[in-house]
């Protein structure tokens, strides 16, 4: 079977579609160093403070969990909140005061913030609670878009986008499967 | 290509350009009938479509607001999105996958032959299968149906090979890559299929019939066919006498026009054509149009859907190659042994990332969730879809707050299913994961019903006035110069894909109306 070149080299120029992100690339770069207010791109971000900006990828990981997908595509897709929030008040104020909730949650519960609650689990039982309010549907609902319609994050996936410049699968693998039983 | 004035009343007028109205518009166009079919949406052509889930449906999806209530997972998780069909030049025939299916011959009888089931409104068809066969003859030839004709099936590709060779360990005998109105070698101008995989966003290639590439031009070549994008018809007018006698649309400026007409037929889809209709009330019809039965709306049917999927230990890549070009159909058959009444077909099916995300199960969230999709390169699919019962009370009314930019109503669609489609659903889950368990799944996934592709039954065809809005010609019982023409006519939804059938149902329909207005009749 014709397999996918899974890697990817995410450089300072990394496409995004769907989600035109302001974040600069050069803030970017710093992806992967740690979800931390102090990441450039925290402190990049045009609308939100930038410990809300990283409570939000952290949040975003911990909906969407994928091991294989990088920081980098957390960002952007939590940057898509970001530039709306900055012409977006309602937004703003939506998405501040959820970080608000629950850093507050885990206060109580863990004795930190959200960011710093060390145990995925934990950060789950936090999100779990308030998994019906409309700040958590808001951020759900808009990452299941702004995190998998990224391009550069298909093959991760095994998914090879496009094919129709390629000349389709025909003579691709369309039915090139070796495993199964004889029939 | 005709351009036809706005007061001549000789013309037939069709509202919309998909599988019903461009099939209607050509047919017509042939027989040297001069028609106008106004599309509300935009003539996106090959060139323009993309092999890109969230952007083609920006391109394509009908998006206007709409409205949902009852019991359907849909309501919940897609409120204003009830529907997955096409609002561009060719209709949904620009986003369906192919299958091309005629009805079983009971499925023509389903209330003589299921019987009287509680809370369905079954009844059976004006028409029998022996009376449309000679006209799916014909749907097939103009479609290039494989299967049909001399045309050979399409190959197999690795989505189809998986689901085969589980039906085959389970025993299943009717198994193929089905009867598509893709061409599986160049065919009447248009090429063959390139196992592209984006059939739902457009067929690049054209091997996939679609009006917008076939029927469309063929007319337009006629002179006697001309389509107007970007024209949303908002009423069917009517004179002292009740006879229809043109339609308002609203242009691409926003500014409303009179088309008269000699013939009007509905072809919006089964949302927007009792829409239509319901906005069209006036004085002399307070109902509605061709509503004296107040059936306009009801019955809508979406069909008993539901997918599975099948995690295995070694790639699939599923995405490759024609999406829908796979079957098995020994569940179509009716057998109440099974707990329900009526059949379902198994249809492979896959979607990209995005669409997959978005879909598999809608609301979800977690590892549980996110471990399925880490496994998409591993992936199987299918599609089961099965006759779900026609009710009263699932119906297209006129929403009573929301309206839409031009200030009418916008479809409240409610939908509960009934307890024979709940059962029916749980036997396709269940048949549908003993098939990849057979071949050695590790995981298999139950995918609640999408938004609708197969919107039936809200302007149904009856023998009797009081039953139904339309009769064995899909003219309707009131008004004997306004016609509906797209899968909204349909008395019953069948187990199987409906565009054949809608297809066939229009080149008849072209054979009456050419007929009527002959006789001076109509």
């Amino acid at each position: 079977m014709r397999e996918i070149e899974r890697r990817t080299t995410v450089g300072r120029r990394v496409f995004m579609r769907g989600a035109a992100t302001a974040v600069p690339a050069a803030a970017l770069a710093s992806a992967g160093m740690g979800i931390t207010a102090e990441a450039a791109w925290a402190q990049a971000a045009k609308a939100l403070q930038p410990g809300s900006m990283a409570t939000l990828v952290r949040m975003s990981r911990d909906t969407y969990p994928h091991d294989h997908i990088p920081d980098v595509y957390y960002v952007r897709a939590v940057s898509t909140f970001d530039d709306k929030a900055s012409s977006d008040a309602d937004l703003k104020k939506l998405l501040e005061d959820g970080v608000a909730r629950l850093d507050g949650d885990a206060k109580t519960h863990f004795k930190t913030s959200y960011l710093e609650v060390p145990a995925e689990a934990d950060r789950i039982s936090l999100l779990t609670a308030i998994a019906q309010t409309p700040f958590f549907s808001k951020i759900r609902s808009g990452l299941v878009v702004s995190l998998y319609n990224q391009p550069d994050i298909w093959k991760r996936f095994g998914y090879e986008g496009s094919s129709y410049e390629y000349g389709g699968y025909l003579n691709r693998g369309f039915n090139d499967i070796d495993w199964l039983p004889a029939v | 290509m005709a351009n036809f004035d706005l007061n001549d009343d000789s013309l037939v007028v069709i509202v919309g350009s998909g599988a019903g109205g461009g099939t209607l518009g050509n047919e017509l166009a042939q027989k040297g009938i001069k028609v106008v079919i106004l599309e509300a949406g935009d003539r996106n052509e090959i060139q323009d479509f993309v092999n890109d889930e969230w952007e083609s449906f920006a391109q394509l999806a009908w998006k206007d607001m709409r409205t949902t209530s009852g019991d359907w997972r849909v309501a919940h998780d897609f409120p204003n999105l009830p529907a997955w069909i096409v609002k561009s030049v060719g209709g949904t025939t620009t986003h369906w996958a192919g299958a091309s299916l005629r009805f079983h011959e009971h499925e023509f009888k389903t209330r003589s032959v299921y019987g009287n089931i509680q809370g369905a409104s079954l009844l059976d068809w004006p028409l029998t299968l022996a009376d449309m066969e000679p006209w799916y003859d014909r749907a097939e030839k103009k479609m290039g149906v494989t299967g049909t004709n001399g045309i050979p099936r399409l190959p197999g590709n690795n989505n189809f090979r998986v689901m085969q060779a589980g039906a085959q360990k389970l025993g299943y005998k009717e198994v193929h890559t089905g009867n598509m109105a893709i061409n599986s070698q160049p065919r009447d101008g248009r090429g063959s299929c390139q196992q592209i995989g984006f059939c739902f966003q457009g067929c690049k290639s054209g091997a996939k019939w679609s009006t917008l590439y076939t029927e469309i031009p063929k007319g337009e070549d006629t002179g006697n066919l001309e389509v107007r994008p970007n024209a949303m018809v908002v009423k069917i007018e009517h004179d002292a006498s009740g006879k229809v006698t043109g339609v308002l649309y609203m242009d691409e400026k926003g500014a409303t026009q009179r088309q008269k007409a000699r013939v009007v037929a509905v072809a919006g889809n089964s949302l927007e054509s009792p829409r239509l209709l319901l906005n069209s009330a006036s004085s002399k019809f307070p109902d509605g149009l061709a509503n004296s039965s107040g059936q306009v709306g009801r019955n809508y049917m979406r069909h008993t859907t539901a997918s599975v999927y099948a995690v295995f230990e070694k790639p699939v890549h599923m995405y490759r190659g024609t999406t829908m070009a796979g079957i098995i159909r020994d569940e179509s058959r009716n057998d109440p042994k099974r707990g329900f009444v009526g059949g379902y077909e198994m249809e492979t099916i896959s979607l990209g990332i995005p669409f997959l995300a978005a879909f598999l199960d809608p609301g979800a969230w977690g590892r549980s969730f996110t471990s399925a999709l880490d496994d998409y390169s591993n992936m199987a699919g299918m599609w089961i879809i099965g006759e779900d019962m026609p009710q009263p009370g699932n119906r297209v009314t006129l929403d009573k707050t929301v309206k839409d930019k031009f200030g009418l109503p916008v479809a409240s669609v409610h939908f509960d299913d009934h307890p024979n489609d709940v059962a029916m659903r749980q036997h396709g889950f269940q048949q549908g994961a003993a098939v990849y368990d057979a071949v050695g799944a590790t995981r298999t996934i139950q995918t609640t019903p999408y938004p609708s592709t197969h919107n039936l039954g809200t302007n149904r065809m009856s023998e009797k006035p009081a039953d139904g809005v339309v009769n064995r010609w899909g003219q309707t019982h009131d008004i004997r110069n306004l016609f509906v023409s797209d899968g909204s006519q349909f008395t019953t939804g069948a187990g199987c894909n409906p565009t054949l059938t809608i297809v066939a149902l229009a080149i008849r329909q072209a054979d009456y109306i050419a007929g009527q207005m002959g006789q001076k009749a109509i």
